[in-house]
């Protein structure tokens, strides 16, 4: 049985130093993008090593300028999860130690798992190549 | 034996003397051919077949092939797997590190034109081509120890072709 909580995105800090009583161990952290809510969705899986459960929390974040707090500072394993989603989302995490693109290059240009984003020179598969 | 066999094709022994008399070209040519050292990295799942190449089944060592971890002391570089924009300066630096003469097999679709990520992929490069002059072409995804062995003897022929007067 897994838990799912929606929360703001102010609340995060709150909601997250709370859960670390039981939740010791942070999975992962990872975003969805839906372009026609306007919405990107971050998604952190939490676990509870002592408990064994799961917990999922979701927060939603406008698709424009998206920003939220850094939970780097209550599991440092998130540090690296939110460079991963800076870099190909584009989420800016306040209060991150150490903000740098993860992935791709240093020099790049836009962040490739958005819907829209298009990369100039990339080949577009045809319809008649499945 | 053979090896030694195919030199002294070359040589011509002076009666009741001990030296030999032979063209510099076939010489050298005989020696890179048969030591050539490749770069110790693999990019992708290409290199596990490169792996199985190397080890003793297929054992590279008996044409005279060994790896080496440094650009410094090689004189191949297989590239083997998807070259990506984040790897390109980096292959691209190791390759200028190698001493010359130096060689350059595109191992598998991906290095040849980008293979299984021609289309729609942001991160890969359409061959390792745009980065470093590409001497042999392995198709194949990935393609088997075999065929790895059938390109390194592919360029052995045209090492053999070779005249230091060009280089």
């Amino acid at each position: 049985m897994i838990e799912e909580i929606k929360i703001g995105k102010d609340e995060i800090l709150d909601v997250c130093l709370k859960l670390k009583e039981s939740c010791d161990f942070l999975a992962f952290v990872t975003a969805v993008d839906y372009p026609e809510r306007g919405l990107l969705e971050l998604v952190y899986n939490l676990r509870s090593l002592t408990d064994n459960k799961n917990v999922i929390l979701k927060v939603e974040l406008p698709r424009e300028n998206p920003e939220i707090s850094s939970v780097a500072v209550v599991w440092p394993a998130a540090e690296w999860h939110e460079r991963e989603i800076f870099d190909l989302f584009g989420v800016k995490f306040s209060g991150h130690p150490d903000l740098r693109r993860i992935l791709l290059p240093e020099d790049w240009q836009g962040h490739p798992l958005l819907k829209d984003y298009v990369k100039p020179g990339v080949i577009k598969r045809p319809e008649t190549i499945k | 034996m053979d090896l030694a066999k195919e030199v002294f094709q070359h040589v011509e022994k002076l009666p009741g003397g001990n030296l030999i008399l032979t063209s510099t070209d076939k010489l050298f040519n005989w020696a890179r051919s048969n030591s050539l050292w490749y770069l110790l990295f693999g990019l992708k799942c290409c290199a596990i077949e490169m792996m199985a190449a190397g080890a003793s089944r297929y054992d590279m060592d008996r044409l005279g092939l060994m790896f080496r971890a440094s650009p410094r002391q090689t004189d191949l570089m297989i590239v083997a797997g998807t070259v990506t924009a984040k790897m390109a300066p980096r292959i691209r630096l190791l390759w200028e590190q190698m001493a010359e003469p130096r060689y350059v097999i595109a191992m598998g679709s991906c290095s040849i034109t980008g293979g299984a990520f021609f289309y729609d992929s942001y991160a890969a490069i359409k061959g390792v081509d745009e980065v470093v002059p590409v001497d042999v072409y392995i198709p194949g995804c990935p393609p088997r120890p075999e065929a790895l062995i059938e390109g390194i003897l592919k360029l052995q022929e045209k090492i053999k072709q070779e005249s230091i007067v060009r280089r």
